[in-house]
């Protein structure tokens, strides 16, 4: 599996990531500058967390406007898969590529902890190796992953099988205690229509070690190299 | 006598009260027309304030800070560069140090902490480290005084916010509370870095005629004077200094961070040096004087934020996220190159000179032209008058009540502002990012974090019991020094050096002053006898308001390594059956405990002594212990005493424990339990007996005190709670707090 991973002004876990897709590959993937629209092919596009252009604006929207995101955009179009983490999945929803868009943490405070995700599909690239219903945990770390749709939309989202996790307690039970950031249904991660783009607010990247933070995240990269080597 | 410098429109006279207004003495004053031999320009009289501020100067403190150990076969770099450098092995040093932004916090607390942080990282990557953790040691006052929840809010919000957008995990800290700190509340922040040791940067500039180069933000007019701000005490009308302190953009940082290494990659750089406390003022002043050279400044080069600037205000912003930067000759497009691809100013404002002399230009004007080694070498220096504190009487336990309920005693103690969980504050800073943090907050006595790319971990603390410091502040002093080396210790590391951030009121106070020796002589009988020096530090006094003093604070921040992560161990119990054992000595020591403080509401006694042959041995032997595997979790005793640790370490792994004292003991049990004894550590291990007997043979002191298990903490005829009662009483206390409306 080829991967790229784009760098923003203020992009800082673009290394965790590499490092993730490395350890799980054995190769570093390709680091994209945001000022380059024209990048090597790969198989797969990660749009990866931190602060990109300090997030002064609102969040994701001056990167949604790069020259690399419009060629993102079409080659996301094409069906070339996107995995958007955290500000990534700030920046996608800003750019159009997912539905619905991140507000301020229903609490204010900027939230870094262990949450319980439960895996709403196996039936994805990005979520093959889960059971459905499977419950992970994995970190999360923002102030703005308070997820938001209107009614029509969740209705599609639900209905097609868009949502990718929701947070949910240590058992499974999706309720407001295993929420962290208010997000409307507990949801953490959500598909574009045809699956080919994930964006989520947790970070599977910082979950791939058992000594760091645990393992639960390392199936995701590893399904990932399933479907797309 | 120097050249008159040109006069500037309307350039103010210089009278006694304007010298004044600068925190310059009369004395000081005079100095400064004997160096001058003529009345200097306000720019000028500027430069000397600054230069000469307590805070940039250590005059009041040097003569004492010369009597700590600063020297190992590890170190690198003692103190005097912007942090010290220590050898962990395999061509890499750790780059750290700790630094006070208290003045600045208590006047505007979101920007006032934040804009710690990006000086203390500044700080260290000016060195050429990419950092890879930050801690902070925040004190405020009395819950109930109106001022706190705002300023608990505002601080770790602002460091939060500067941490989190840098990238840097923010992984260990501690935070305390005390009616002392009402008026001046302390927030000391601390950034470790990872550099290959054949690749550190300095400050001494080299090579008369090199270009002298700036980087960064544009300079505005926020900070003018915050150096001498942090140089004198608090009145009412502080809150009218407000626009001395700093606005940061940790944005703006980043890119100067990532910028910075990507020149340090080549070999462009001959020095290089941050603009921090006194901005482009101490930073050429140093580069200068450190190499022996003269420097021209052209100060309308320097990039400004704001029209209209003067001489005056460019030399004395403290704008952040600047960095002065000499270049070898010929390597300036290069240099250009790297900042403009980061969208950063870049701007050549000077040059080096045989001079010895610092000569500032306006539009072609000399407005300044001071010689530079007088300025430091006839720098004030006081040896400050001081009087000892004298050891208050050892409290007998007999003399303290023991707890009519113990279930009770205990709920309370763990929900008391100082012990109460801290989750609320460092649930707000990102401490995963990086993906190397193995212990995280809570989990263990020190943070521990992986060295990117290999198997070292290095483990960090921030350490001082202020209310020791403050009862005999020698043995404070000593006392601080040798929990930081205990909670490197308790996690497997080898504790390797410290940085210290000393606090304290004003020093023109002989009892304040005598706070400050004792602290110093007990620090440096500790680092001495614990083979842990000092390589970086930070003095900040004056921290008083209205005649009040802060407790004394000498914040210890450690640095230890251990070769594999995997041999290192936390304190939390995640399993039944393991045996509870008791390390090192229990006299049931009371005195400025915080059971008495808490429970008897009384603040007396002498602190419990630090014996620090005994503090090693038992140290050591733990260390051993745990690199052979058989410690499966480990906490140093500290406040609360025996069963505080015990509780947190089930707290922390979720599992509870059934103990009782053991049958030859003769302390009072609540002396025993709540006693805050020195040198000792409880460990969960798989054999108790195993333990108890390598204890015998390396003559330490250990005793099985009973089994983990169950879903509760119990003390045979004394105390049984369920770990989920103690849990809601632990973690309820802050967030309730800080949520409450009135």
């Amino acid at each position: 599996m080829k991967a790229a991973v784009l760098v923003f002004p203020g992009s800082n876990r673009e290394v965790d990531v590499a490092q993730a897709i490395e350890l799980v590959t054995g190769r570093k993937p390709q680091m994209v500058w945001h000022g380059d629209g024209d990048f090597e092919k790969t198989d797969l596009i990660v749009v990866p967390g931190g602060f990109s252009y300090g997030d002064y604006l609102r969040c994701g929207a001056m990167a949604a406007q790069s020259p690399v995101m419009a060629e993102v955009k079409r080659r996301a179009n094409q069906g070339v898969p996107v995995l958007a983490i955290c500000n990534g999945f700030q920046i996608v929803t800003e750019a159009g590529l997912l539905p619905g868009t991140l507000m301020r943490n229903a609490h204010l405070k900027f939230v870094c902890r262990d949450v319980h995700l439960k895996v709403e599909t196996s039936q994805s690239l990005f979520t093959n190796r889960y059971q459905a219903d499977q419950v992970i945990r994995i970190p999360v770390a923002h102030a703005e992953g308070n997820y938001f749709a209107s009614e029509d939309t969740l209705k599609q989202l639900e209905d097609r099988g868009q949502v990718a996790f929701r947070y949910c307690a240590p058992d499974g039970a999706v309720d407001a205690g295993g929420n962290p950031n208010g997000s409307i249904r507990n949801i953490a991660g959500v598909f574009n229509e045809t699956k080919t783009v994930m964006g989520l607010m947790p970070h599977p990247e910082n979950a791939v070690e058992p000594m760091f933070g645990g393992c639960d995240g390392r199936a995701l990269f590893e399904g990932l190299v399933d479907a797309l080597s | 006598m120097t050249t008159p410098p040109a006069k500037l429109p309307n350039e103010p006279v210089i009278t006694p009260q304007v010298v004044a207004e600068h925190g310059l003495s009369p004395d000081e004053y005079q100095r400064v027309l004997a160096i001058m031999g003529r009345t200097p320009t306000m720019v000028e009289l500027g430069i000397f304030s600054a230069m000469w501020s307590e805070h940039c100067s250590y005059k009041s403190s040097k003569v004492w800070l010369r009597k700590l150990p600063t020297k190992a076969p590890w170190v690198i770099q003692g103190p005097g560069e912007n942090a010290g450098v220590i050898d962990i092995g395999d061509g890499q040093a750790a780059i750290f140090k700790m630094e006070s932004h208290n003045h600045p916090s208590y006047i505007e607390p979101y920007q006032g902490a934040a804009t710690g942080v990006g000086g203390i990282l500044r700080d260290v990557f000016t060195m050429g480290a990419r950092p890879i953790a930050n801690l902070n040691a925040l004190r405020f006052g009395d819950p109930a005084h109106p001022k706190t929840r705002h300023l608990v809010s505002g601080v770790v919000a602002g460091i939060g916010g500067y941490g989190n957008c840098m990238g840097i995990p923010t992984v260990g800290g501690e935070t305390n509370f005390h009616a002392a700190y009402n008026g001046n509340i302390l927030v000391n922040a601390m950034t470790v870095g990872i550099a290959p040791t054949d690749r550190i940067f300095y400050a001494a500039a080299a090579g008369v005629g090199n270009p002298l180069v700036y980087v960064g933000s544009k300079t505005g007019r926020d900070g003018i004077h915050g150096a001498t701000m942090a140089s004198t005490e608090f009145s009412e009308d502080s809150e009218e200094k407000r626009p001395t302190v700093q606005v940061g953009d940790p944005f703006v940082e980043k890119l100067l961070l990532e910028a910075c290494l990507e020149l340090m990659a080549t070999d462009a750089i001959v020095a290089i040096q941050d603009m921090g406390a006194a901005g482009l003022t101490s930073s050429s002043f140093e580069m200068a004087a450190k190499g022996g050279l003269g420097v021209i400044v052209e100060l309308d080069k320097v990039p400004m934020r704001e029209t209209g600037m003067n001489p005056y205000e460019l030399m004395l912003s403290e704008s952040q996220e600047r960095m002065l930067i000499v270049l070898k000759p010929g390597r300036e497009d290069l240099a250009r190159g790297i900042f403009e691809k980061w969208e950063l100013d870049f701007a050549v404002i000077g040059r080096l000179t045989d001079t010895e002399r610092m000569v500032l230009s306006w539009h072609g004007d000399i407005v300044g032209d001071i010689p530079i080694p007088p300025l430091v070498t006839e720098a004030p220096v006081y040896e400050r008058p001081w009087t000892p504190t004298r050891l208050p009487p050892m409290l007998a336990a007999s003399d303290v009540p023991a707890p009519t309920d113990w279930n009770a005693s205990l709920l309370a103690l763990m929900s008391c502002p100082d012990l109460a969980s801290k989750a609320w504050i460092w649930h707000q800073y990102d401490h995963l990012i990086m993906g190397n943090t193995a212990i995280r907050p809570q989990d263990g006595d020190a943070a521990l974090v992986r060295v990117p790319g290999g198997h070292k971990g290095l483990a960090m603390t921030s350490d001082c019991t202020p209310r020791y410091v403050q009862a005999h502040p020698e043995t404070g002093g000593r006392q601080a020094v040798a929990e930081a080396w205990r909670n490197i210790t308790a996690v497997g590391a080898r504790p390797l050096a410290v940085t210290d951030n000393m606090n304290f009121g004003n020093p023109q106070k002989p009892e304040i002053m005598g706070q400050f020796a004792g602290a110093i002589m007990g620090m440096a009988e500790a680092c001495q006898m614990l083979d842990f020096p000092v390589v970086s530090g930070n003095v900040s006094l004056y921290n008083e308001t209205e005649g009040r003093p802060i407790l004394p604070t000498p914040t210890i921040g450690a640095v230890g390594v251990i070769d594999d992560i995997a041999c290192a161990v936390g304190s939390r119990i995640t399993t039944d059956g393991l045996a509870i054992v008791l390390v090192g000595e229990t006299t049931g020591w009371l005195g400025q405990s915080l059971y008495l403080r808490e429970a008897c509401g009384r603040e007396d006694g002498a602190p419990p002594p630090v014996d620090l042959a005994v503090e090693r041995r038992n140290g050591d032997f733990v260390r051993a212990q745990i690199a052979s595997r058989r410690i499966v979790a480990c906490h140093d005793l500290s406040d609360g005493g025996l069963l505080v640790g015990l509780a947190e370490m089930c707290l922390a792994g979720g599992t509870g424990a059934q103990v009782a004292l053991p049958g030859d003991n003769a302390v009072a049990s609540h002396a025993f339990l709540y006693g805050e004894d020195q040198a000792r550590y409880l460990v969960a291990c798989n054999s108790g007996e195993e333990m108890v007997q390598a204890a015998r043979a390396a003559g330490v002191p250990a005793t099985i005190l009973g089994y983990s298990g169950g879903a509760s903490l119990e003390v045979e005829g004394l105390l049984s709670l369920r770990l989920d009662d103690l849990r809601s009483a632990h973690e309820a206390w802050l967030p309730r707090y800080m949520n409450a409306t009135d």
